[in-house]
């Protein structure tokens, strides 16, 4: 009975919401904003559309999707957000087939799959466009006995590591950055990801950047370790062998409270990751932007002592032009939710990054001239 | 549980109905239900025919398409990397290593899984009081219900961290031999994934192997005994030989099951690049766990790839299959004559 009072006060409420932000909205084209939401970048967020909206990929965004979904859908009862996570891949064969709307993906659409989608038509004439969505910090991840400080690992050692070139924990170029920590002469067990994955792309990317690693692939490209599916399979592998490292989304870290490194910048000093430091060091990147096209381009010479250089941004991808007609104000109206403050703030909670604002500005801008 | 496998069918082929004479005169003439009914089957039974042929089709046309992009040897290559990611976009794939890691976590699995099984099944059926013994029937028949999701997490969570010990003693004792050496890691290895796979299969095994026992004919018994013999004399003169061929069979199917298992395999392995010829040490991936894992994140190429591995897989469980029934048609003959 209480429960039912209460629930006809909020639909109240919601619908109260409702009428006052579509007045909102509805005066944007004369004056300049309403109130209605407050702090937000993208302006485009606060008009509701109604549908439903269908979306599939990256299993990285999961929890930031469902945590925009959540609070989408109750800002616009009228939209129902499905997102299927079935991974970048199979997220972008669904948006060429036409049973999502949008993609989610850890990488930018490489030039196959945009070949893809020119040939197969999906948006008429037009071409996918890239928008960052979620940015992320990339922990470094490792048990060795006895050791529970964060290690300094430069990203040189690092590379060294993952191709099997410095094989125990007490090696000279390891304890070298280390003074006053015992390291044991434990066999080190590099632990990467077997499935394609941006989490892989970004740190080989760190990696060979400044570290002198193989070219940045989204399958790892390192020569030494074992392949495990999945963050949370590297996560559980460092967690169980005694001597394991591997890299995971920060999350996973906190999460399975495993001790995670200070990996080096390109000045040569140790950055601590926490979230802050990642965010710093993605607001320095450079955003390509053609047409709506958005992406990303990290700036690995940049080396504030503030600035956590190993991060990773995810990707949305929609059509430029050529959107169904049906689906377009959904697509803008979630999207443009999704890079705004509002949402964005949320996300550290949630063990992401939030994007700084000059990506959320350059992000709204191509979501508002999606067609 | 074991419904995904095809049975290997113990029976000789001379005990399925014969078709014979169907429709006898004992009907004067087939009415219009009659013939509705007969049509409607016939119908069905090509529809599913068809359905099949379009299914197997559209299998090997995928696989086909795959197999002519594919720059390297499908059979001989050990690289999987159907969508180029680590090529430029060039597929390069082969079956090899993920085929050979099949048969070899399953070959551990039935080497480790069928003696237990059947050494479970005569206890069950010849040295335990009945009922007790079908309340061990019972606790055993339990495993098969455990999924195989959660033998994968406990292999991965449990099992792995203590085979470290027996892998080390198991490469003092025969590290002789190359392929029980390792680089002095542990953990992770086709003989973990083998291990787990033999507990999967042992209540496949033990189950048919319990039922096939307990026909053993009565005469047989007490004439063994008649002859002086002891317990263990009885089982092998009169239990063991009368068995035979249906526990044949039983361990066929369990190993039919361990080629099949996905998930459990791929919790429990990591992958290595190339092929691991080493079963103690860390590394080796079976086709299942690599569709699964690989599937996800596959395009267009990679995705006709892991189909094509899929009929790699079924044709390796076909031909086990008919290696199996050659087996029990010849010893069958040879009890016969």
């Amino acid at each position: 009975m209480k429960f039912q009072r209460y629930g006809a006060v909020a639909g109240v409420a919601v619908a109260a919401a409702l009428a006052l932000s579509a007045c909102g909205s509805d005066n944007n084209s004369t004056t300049s904003t309403s109130t209605s939401s407050a702090g937000s970048t993208g302006s485009s967020a606060s008009s509701c559309p109604s549908g439903t909206l269908n979306a599939a990929g990256s299993t990285a965004q999961t929890n930031a999707i469902s945590q925009f979904t959540k609070d989408y859908q109750t800002k616009c009862t009228g939209v129902t957000v499905n997102y299927n996570s079935n991974g970048s891949g199979a997220g972008v064969t669904s948006f060429i087939q036409r049973q999502a709307d949008f993609a989610g993906s850890d990488y930018a659409l490489s030039s196959t799959q945009a070949a893809q989608v020119t040939s197969s038509g999906r948006c008429g004439t037009g071409s996918a466009v890239d928008i960052p969505a979620v940015g992320g910090a990339i922990a470094v991840i490792y048990n060795i006995p006895n050791v529970t400080t964060s290690l300094n690992l430069s990203a040189k050692n690092l590379a060294a590591i993952f191709d099997g070139t410095i094989t125990t924990w007490n090696d000279a170029a390891i304890t070298k950055d280390n003074p006053g920590v015992t390291l044991p002469s434990t066999k080190i067990q590099p632990f990467f990801r077997s499935d394609t994955s941006g989490t892989s792309y970004n740190f080989s990317n760190y990696l060979n950047n400044l570290g002198g690693f193989a070219a940045p692939n989204k399958q790892w490209p390192g020569k030494a370790g074992q392949g495990v599916a999945k963050s949370s399979g590297v996560a559980a592998k460092v967690k169980a062998t005694a001597g394991g490292i591997g890299y995971a989304e920060y999350s996973y870290a906190t999460q399975d409270s495993l001790t995670f490194a200070n990996v080096s910048n390109a000045a040569g000093s140790f950055i601590k990751l926490t979230q802050t430091n990642a965010s710093n060091f993605i607001a320095k990147a450079k955003v390509a932007q053609t047409g709506a096209d958005t992406k990303l381009a990290f700036d690995y010479q940049y080396s504030a002592a503030d600035a956590y250089p190993n991060v990773l941004a995810t990707y949305e991808i929609a059509c430029g032009t050529g959107n169904d007609s049906t689906a377009l104000p959904l697509i803008k109206g979630f999207l443009g939710y999704v890079v705004s403050n509002t949402a964005q703030s949320e996300l550290t909670n949630l063990g992401y990054v939030p994007l700084p604002a000059s990506v959320q500005a350059a992000d709204a801008s191509a979501i508002s001239s999606l067609s | 549980m074991s419904s995904d496998t095809p049975p290997a069918v113990a029976e000789p082929a001379d005990q399925a109905p014969k078709p014979g004479p169907a429709r006898s005169g004992l009907t004067a003439k087939a009415g219009l239900g009659d013939r509705i009914f007969g049509g409607s089957a016939r119908g069905a039974a090509v529809f599913i025919l068809v359905l099949m042929a379009a299914i197997a089709g559209f299998l090997i046309y995928q696989a086909v398409n795959a197999i002519s992009e594919d720059k390297v040897n499908f059979l001989t290559s050990f690289t999987w990397d159907p969508d180029g990611n680590n090529t430029n976009g060039v597929p390069t794939f082969g079956i090899a290593a993920i085929a050979w890691g099949t048969l070899v976590t399953s070959l551990i699995g039935v080497l480790i899984g069928a003696p237990i099984a059947i050494a479970v099944a005569l206890f069950i059926t010849q040295y335990v009081p009945r009922t007790l013994g079908s309340i061990f029937g019972y606790v055993v028949d339990l495993l098969a219900a455990v999924p195989s999701v959660v033998y994968g997490l406990w292999g991965l969570l449990v099992l792995d961290q203590h085979m470290g010990g027996v892998s080390r003693l198991i490469e003092d004792v025969l590290g002789w031999i190359p392929l029980f050496k390792t680089n002095g890691t542990y953990g992770s290895s086709m003989f973990t994934a083998g291990v787990v796979l033999a507990i999967m299969i042992l209540p496949i095994i033990a189950a048919i192997a319990r039922e096939i026992y307990k026909q053993t004919p009565r005469e047989q018994v007490e004439a063994a005994y008649a002859l002086g013999a002891t317990k263990w004399e009885m089982i092998r003169l009169a239990v063991l030989p009368y068995g035979r061929n249906g526990v044949t069979s039983a361990i066929i199917l369990g190993f039919g099951r361990a080629l099949g298992e996905t998930i459990a395999v791929a919790m429990v392995l990591t992958t290595v690049p190339g092929l691991v010829t080493r079963i103690l040490q860390p590394g080796g991936n079976t086709i299942a766990a690599n569709i699964a894992t690989q599937f996800a994140d596959a395009f267009t190429t990679g995705r006709q790839a892991l189909i094509a591995s899929g009929l790699v897989l079924f044709l390796m469980t076909l031909l086990v299959n008919y290696a199996a029934r050659a087996v029990i048609r010849r010893s069958a003959k040879k009890a016969g004559a």
